[in-house]
């Protein structure tokens, strides 16, 4: 049976067998899961100036204390930021490149979607 | 020598003493640079690593100026002879294996924290305004390796065993501490220092199922420059490069 339809993907497209979903059944054990591997991480960190927490790349660490430190100890070497977030990468869900061209596509020729058609009043200031 | 001179000396000594023993605790911990248990750690200890040259050469970089002369932080950094170092033993001993350098790393850093708040205070602005700068960062060496202390400790039966191990062998390392050298009276009190220290080295072994070892003989030497079999090839390393290529830069 294709089971195309219900299929999940992680983030960075890894497939669940590999990447440790939680929710995963009927796999062999997940490669994230042997007792010689850290679970993966996701770490997004703040700028001093920003207001949202972006994207900074990922790490490995037991649980979340260790990664916010290890986020730390990685990833502000630098003075990149002045908070972070981590999350265990599992818990990121992405879309199916697979599924691009009916994703993102249809709106290539939809540019009315787009605020340039109309004319801004001159009192309404940074657009 | 007149009292001012003696002061200046003592002065001299107990910079060089802060100094050394970050110094030296730097080049140790350093070997783990590419050779931590994993890409992150290695990360982590290298970055405490730095911090602790980077103190280092602060106390170097015034204790130059108080030498005069030509003295430099490299001169004084990597030109002396071993009985001229002056820092504590525990900075010698081999890494051997992760819960040993975490271990030492608490140790030291649970002092360095209590030093540091009480130069802060104290009467040479220069030594109050290094320690000031560097708390921030020994503040987080005590987090993290406190953290790992409880995680080894209190984790698999095999990490409990390797840290118990690491403790026996580092405890007679800690007596050391608190007792003053003679160049050390005048800048700093070690009772309470010693108190708060215990007290709170305590919290974390208990946490980590450790009990502090009792009657164990405390070496003693580091700070009147009377070393661990280690030191001559800590330094021999350490200083290969400048005594071949005197001057050397990047």
């Amino acid at each position: 049976m294709n089971t195309y339809f219900i299929k999940k993907f992680l983030y960075g497209d890894i497939p669940e067998v590999t990447a440790g979903a939680s929710d995963v059944k009927n796999t062999a054990a997940p490669a994230t899961e042997s007792k010689d591997t850290w679970p993966l991480w996701e770490v997004f960190i703040r700028s001093k100036q920003g207001l949202d927490h972006k994207h900074a790349g990922s790490l490995h660490a037991a649980d979340a204390t260790m990664a916010i430190e290890n986020a730390r100890d990685v990833y502000t070497r630098r003075q990149e930021g002045v908070s972070l977030w981590v999350v265990e990468s599992k818990y990121i869900h992405a879309s199916n490149p697979d599924d691009a061209e009916s994703f993102y596509t249809p709106a290539e020729d939809k540019v009315y979607r787009h605020p340039t058609f109309y004319d801004l009043p001159d009192e309404v200031k940074h657009m | 020598m007149d009292n001012s001179n003696v002061e200046m000396n003592q002065l001299l000594n107990y910079t060089l003493h802060l100094a050394d023993t970050n110094l030296i605790l730097a080049q140790r911990n350093g070997e783990c640079c590419a050779y931590g248990p994993i890409l992150e750690q290695d990360i982590a200890i290298t970055n405490i690593t730095l911090d602790l040259l980077g103190q280092a050469r602060n106390f170097y970089q015034y204790a130059a100026l108080i030498t005069g002369n030509t003295a430099t932080e490299d001169s004084l950094a990597y030109l002396r002879t071993e009985r001229e170092y002056k820092n504590l033993l525990i900075t010698e001993i081999p890494n051997i294996d992760w819960a040993q350098i975490v271990l030492r790393q608490f140790f030291y850093s649970v002092y360095q924290y209590e030093v540091f708040k009480h130069l802060q205070t104290g009467a040479d602005t220069q030594l109050a305004a290094i320690a000031e700068k560097s708390i921030k960062e020994t503040t987080y060496h005590v987090k993290w390796s406190s953290e790992w202390v409880i995680r080894l400790g209190d984790g698999t039966t095999e990490s409990f065993e390797k840290i118990n191990k690491a403790l026996q062998n580092i405890w007679q390392y800690t007596g050391e501490f608190f007792i003053p050298a003679d160049y050390e009276k005048n800048f700093i009190d070690y009772s309470t220092i010693k108190e708060k220290w215990i007290s709170k080295i305590k919290i974390v072994l208990e946490e980590a199922t450790l009990k502090v070892p009792e009657n164990i003989f405390m070496q003693t030497g580091g700070k009147t420059g009377i070393h661990t079999e280690h030191m001559g090839f800590i330094l021999s390393d350490m200083q290969y490069l400048q005594r071949t290529y005197p001057g050397a830069e990047w």
